[in-house]
């Protein structure tokens, strides 16, 4: 039976994965598939909290269904994004999206 | 007397500015004249009251009404308190101020006629009025402070009435930089005073917490003395003394009326009344009142022998005044104090009455140049009439009042005794003599002779004079017998004066009183025999002395030396030129490296700045890496 700490292991690991994704890789829907799972790394540590902290409430669990839902709206808004970024520049590579600087 | 009654002294010239200022124009539009009734309506209204707080202050005891005084203001432990202060000296300046006041604004309705500027004129005659009788009542340093702001203001708009004339509009800005250089000190002096002992009610019934309570008490030693210069040196901007007279003969760019009341008679006369009013004070410091009396004493000689030689009529009354005020600050110097008021009171009569005579003289030739005059004793009778009277009493001869009071401020230095006493005495006598000589060959050149003119009109051709209408002979001609009879207020012997301002009177001194005597006849003598007979003539005599007399005709270099010296070199070259200087480097140059050091920064890291958003990310991770490794290792 896991505790607490391979639970908040497991959602710093995922974490990790997805920060490291979201930093690194070059194709858009790439990066927006690693902020989802920081999402659910987030969610993760929300629902053992939860869990094993305070047994008898349920904020952390509410807060990771709140957490899906805006996760599921940002997706669909985010895919928007990408399919307008995709007809308008003809590209899904975050190198040449660099219009904001100097 | 209800104290609403004294209130209303300065209220009433106060409303009728007021009521000018605001409603005359659109409710009366082109009979102005209004504006001028108004204007003597409520002085009038000042001088009966005055007659009343006089006769109040008569019968009072110790001459002094009580009143209270109001809080005003509270913040902390400070409260000022105003309130009026109503004595001997207060009961004097009143009737002055009042009566004067009243009636140059009758011979105003005939001087300023016609003028476009009339109504202005006489809202600002009535500010002027009452901002004096505020000066004049004030129990309270700040109020007594603003009062005297307040003429200084009035000074200003009415030199500068004909401000389309440059010389005017200069002459105005003249007079309000140099007397502000005295009024600098007297609010230092106002400062200081209320820092050391938290004095600003000049005098209250209790006695202990006013000014004149803390001296000697806590104003002592060095602290008194500046205090009591700091005070004289507003005095001598007001009054115009030596070394800040320059300002007065030129403020005879204002319409006569104006230079017989705020420059003979009332506002010059208030840095002597603030002298007198702080005669506790300024007495207590003997280096201060020493300097009273040298500042005073100099200056009425030094002003005396200007006055001898100018041209213009009105230059050689200013003279003559900034002359007669050092006589009466020499007079306070020397501890004369009943004296020197009592030839305040009789200066104003007579020297506005020849003031006035000059307007006169001025609107029937058109001109102030005495050279261009000449003969007009047949044209304007009455005009000659009364500008002997006044030229026999600002000499001092008897029974004109002029005699008595200037031989008792003489005979007083003369009873001293002392190394002061005596060389005041001499430089008086020397200005007794110097007033007798340019005050009648003032007269002569004026009204003796032959006419020679006036003004040249545009075509050549020469103005015939007349006497001037009834409107402005009255005043003058009242104004004369003041100047005869006003010797009674101070008869010798009675010294009803003295009484009332709380001093004892000087006796008669019989040796100084023949030699100041002798002294103006002299002068009178010179002067009829170089300007009536033509006996000697003036021009040779000014060959002859050729380089004293382009120094005196010149003013003693004084406006080239402020001027150009002062202002312009050291001041404006060297003081401002060096702050500019500074302003530009120091200043200026810290503000730009500021600005410098942000940009050249900002030129660096906005190579930062790529545009890559994951670049961004990769940075704010670190960062937060940071900033949780520091926590961790050193946080707790």
């Amino acid at each position: 039976m896991p505790g607490l700490t391979e639970y908040l292991l497991l959602s710093a690991v995922l974490f990790t994965i997805g920060l490291y994704g979201a930093l690194v890789k070059r194709n858009v829907v790439v990066v927006l598939m690693c902020v989802e799972i920081m999402l659910n790394a987030v969610n993760i540590a929300m629902v053992a909290f939860s869990r094993f902290v305070v047994p008898v409430e349920l904020t952390g669990q509410v807060f990771a269904v709140f957490i899906m839902t805006v996760a599921a709206a940002e997706v669909a808004l985010g895919l928007a994004i990408i399919l307008a970024l995709y007809a308008h520049r003809g590209t899904v590579d975050t190198t040449n999206i660099d219009l904001m600087k100097f | 007397m209800p104290e609403l009654a004294i209130w209303s002294i300065i209220g009433a010239p106060l409303a009728s500015f007021l009521l000018i200022g605001l409603g005359v124009r659109p409710a009366f539009g082109p009979r102005q004249a209004s504006a001028g009734y108004l204007t003597i309506l409520a002085i009038a209204y000042s001088l009966g009251m005055s007659l009343w707080v006089l006769a109040e202050t008569l019968g009072a005891e110790g001459h002094r009404l009580a009143l209270p005084t109001h809080e005003v203001l509270s913040a902390g432990g400070f409260s000022l308190e105003v309130g009026l202060l109503v004595d001997g000296l207060t009961a004097v300046m009143l009737i002055i101020v009042t009566a004067v006041s009243l009636l140059v604004q009758v011979y105003s309705q005939g001087y300023m006629h016609g003028d476009s500027g009339y109504t202005r004129y006489f809202s600002y005659m009535s500010l002027f009025t009452a901002s004096m009788l505020l000066l004049v009542l004030a129990n309270n340093l700040v109020l007594l402070y603003v009062g005297w702001e307040m003429v200084g203001l009035c000074s200003y708009l009415l030199i500068g009435h004909w401000f389309h004339r440059p010389s005017a509009a200069a002459a105005a800005k003249k007079a309000f930089i140099v007397t502000r250089f005295g009024d600098f000190f007297f609010l230092l002096a106002i400062i200081f005073l209320f820092t050391q002992t938290g004095a600003l009610v000049i005098s209250d019934s209790a006695g202990e917490a006013d000014v004149y309570g803390v001296v000697g008490k806590t104003l002592t030693g060095a602290a008194l003395t500046w205090v009591a210069l700091g005070i004289f040196a507003g005095a001598v901007g007001k009054s115009a003394q030596f070394p800040l007279h320059t300002w007065l003969p030129d403020a005879m760019e204002g319409p006569t009326p104006v230079s017989a009341l705020i420059h003979a008679a009332t506002m010059v006369a208030a840095g002597v009344f603030l002298v007198a009013r702080f005669f506790p004070l300024i007495h207590a410091a003997d280096t201060a009142i020493t300097i009273v009396a040298v500042i005073g004493a100099f200056t009425a000689v030094f002003a005396a022998s200007m006055g001898m030689v100018m041209k213009d009529i009105k230059r050689v009354l200013a003279y003559s005044t900034i002359s007669q005020l050092g006589y009466m600050m020499m007079g306070l110097g020397v501890g004369a104090y009943a004296p020197a008021m009592f030839h305040l009171f009789n200066h104003a009569f007579f020297k506005a009455l020849l003031f006035l005579g000059s307007g006169s003289v001025n609107h029937a030739t058109g001109t102030f140049d005495m050279r261009l005059m000449g003969g007009l004793r047949k044209a304007m009778p009455w005009t000659w009439g009364v500008f002997l009277v006044g030229s026999l009493s600002l000499a001092g001869i008897p029974p004109f009042s002029g005699f008595f009071s200037k031989d008792e401020i003489l005979g007083a230095a003369w009873h001293r005794g002392d190394t002061l006493g005596q060389f005041v005495f001499w430089m008086g006598l020397a200005g007794v003599f110097m007033t007798a000589f340019y005050v009648f060959r003032a007269l002569f050149m004026t009204f003796h002779g032959e006419y020679k003119g006036g003004e040249v009109g545009a075509h050549g051709e020469a103005r015939h004079p007349h006497e001037s209408p009834r409107v402005m002979v009255l005043p003058m001609v009242i104004l004369a017998v003041a100047s005869i009879v006003s010797w009674v207020a101070n008869a010798p012997g009675q010294n009803q004066l003295a009484g009332l301002l709380g001093y004892e009177g000087e006796e008669v001194q019989t040796f100084p009183l023949a030699l100041s005597l002798i002294a103006a006849l002299a002068g009178i003598g010179v002067a009829t025999g170089m300007y009536l007979f033509r006996a000697l003539s003036a021009e040779g005599v000014s060959r002859a002395t050729r380089p004293l007399y382009t120094l005196v005709a010149r003013k003693y270099f004084f406006d080239e030396l402020y001027e150009d010296v002062l202002v312009r070199r050291v001041f404006y070259r060297g003081l401002a030129a060096a702050m500019d200087r500074f302003d530009r480097t120091v200043v200026d140059g810290t503000v730009d490296m500021v600005g410098l050091v942000g940009r050249n920064a900002g030129r660096v890291l906005v190579r930062a700045q790529t545009g890559q958003l994951q670049f961004y990310g990769v940075v704010l991770s670190l960062g937060v890496l940071a900033i949780l490794a520091a926590f961790l290792l050193w946080g707790r």
